[in-house]
């Protein structure tokens, strides 16, 4: 599910102006597959799928496919068209040094939101 | 060529609120029923200004949106720097009462939207005699809270990024882009902290579930407008507001939690048959 969110992110000028302070690596799980994802001034470098032995990343993100599938659906669904969305249903956790995160929430949105079809609301 | 003004025009309101003097910003447009417009948490009422510059509103309805304290051109009280600031459900109905005293409105039609989409309702239970009517926007009778709104007010986050952050999803994916920014921009304007205080409100001190049964639409007409795709105050919310207090309630297809500035066409096309029947009835009790 992530094999081009590198090249769509990087593709995305106004994205990774965004995120032009980001240096950090984040997990995304979905169901038990591991992927880390390191970036450096906003462009993704990495996308590198798990399993791991030391995984080294500020936070993860985890849901089941069937929620992460929801959200990245090409038609939205009411209640399930954002992170936040899923956290309010317990369908997905956050978890870790969510600095990096919370201080460039619309960034992260907005690369999270790129693995789906490509929406209006992406950041 | 002349200025290409919008009809509303924006003043400052001076007086006594909660115990201290104020100075409000307000802005109006149009003339006939008082329709008092209540803003979102963290945001101002500029989220407004559709309906403002709407002739279809403004030909019956006297719009009147003003910013609480601490939001948008209203300043805080004087001696701000020495507390916290925290909205409570007493301070947010005195507030509503005071300022629309101060207009010298009689029994204005209330409507507010999220946090003022809970109020009204609290206005329902407490003031039913003060208002023509009442619109709820996304009105729910509790959000619990979940994320950990710290984040919203500390030194290195910043407070407007993360604040429009923290709402960007609430708008509806098929709003339009323009809609989607603005909404957005006036978050990123907020205060540092003042998004925070709002939701102390919306998430601790305005809980009204326990008494919506003591709500009756029969005093004072309750309408309820709920956008499909917010998570946030959500249909299943609203649909118990409805089911519990005899309001009638709809369901309003592509649009979020903030219907009035993500897309105001959208949303007026909802609103308007609300206060057609509104002033139908005030019609039918005035013959």
């Amino acid at each position: 599910m992530l094999e081009h969110l590198a090249g769509d992110v990087n593709a995305d000028a106004n994205l990774v102006r965004r995120g032009k302070h980001v240096k950090t690596s984040f997990l995304i799980a979905i169901d038990n597959a591991d992927h880390i994802v390191r970036i450096e001034h906003g462009r993704i470098v990495s996308v590198t799928p798990g399993p791991f032995i030391t995984p080294n990343y500020a936070f993860a993100l985890r849901a089941s496919r069937d929620a992460w599938e929801k959200l990245w659906s090409a038609t939205p669904i009411p209640g399930y068209t954002d992170i936040f969305a899923l956290v309010k249903k317990k369908l997905l956790r956050i978890e870790g040094d969510l600095h990096p995160f919370m201080s460039n929430l619309l960034y992260f949105k907005g690369v999270i939101t790129a693995v789906g079809h490509p929406r209006k609301e992406a950041a | 060529m002349s200025p290409r003004f919008e009809p509303a025009i924006g003043r400052y309101l001076h007086l006594d609120l909660l115990g201290k003097p104020h100075r409000l910003y307000v802005e109006e447009a149009g003339a006939g029923i008082p329709l008092i417009c209540l803003h979102t948490a963290g945001s101002d009422g500029r989220q407004y200004r559709g309906l403002l510059n709407d002739a279809r509103i403004t030909r019956n309805y006297r719009v009147i949106v003003f910013d609480m304290p601490w939001h948008g051109k209203s300043s805080p009280p004087v001696g701000w720097e020495n507390e916290e600031y925290r909205l409570t459900s007493r301070d947010y109905v005195r507030m509503i009462l005071e300022v629309s005293a101060a207009l010298e409105l009689d029994k204005p039609v209330v409507m507010g939207c999220s946090i003022g989409g809970r109020i009204v309702l609290h206005l329902a239970h407490e003031h039913p005699e003060k208002f023509r009517a009442i619109i709820g926007l996304e009105s729910s009778p509790k959000v619990d809270p979940y994320y950990d709104v710290s984040w919203l007010h500390r030194p290195d986050v910043h407070g407007g990024e993360v604040s429009a952050g923290i709402v960007s999803g609430l708008v509806a994916p098929t709003a339009p882009d323009d809609g989607r920014w603005e909404t957005l921009w006036h978050y990123m304007q907020s205060g540092p902290g003042v998004f925070k205080g709002d939701l102390h409100f919306y998430m601790i001190d305005g809980d009204i579930s326990g008494k919506l049964d003591e709500i009756d639409a029969r005093r004072c007409p309750l309408y309820l407008l709920t956008g499909e795709y917010d998570y946030s105050c959500t249909t299943e919310g609203t649909l118990e507001v409805a089911r519990r207090t005899g309001a009638q309630a709809t369901i309003m297809k592509d649009l979020g939690h903030f219907p009035m500035s993500e897309n105001p066409e959208k949303f007026i096309g909802y609103l308007l048959p609300v206060l057609e029947e509104i002033r139908s009835d005030k019609q039918a009790s005035a013959a």
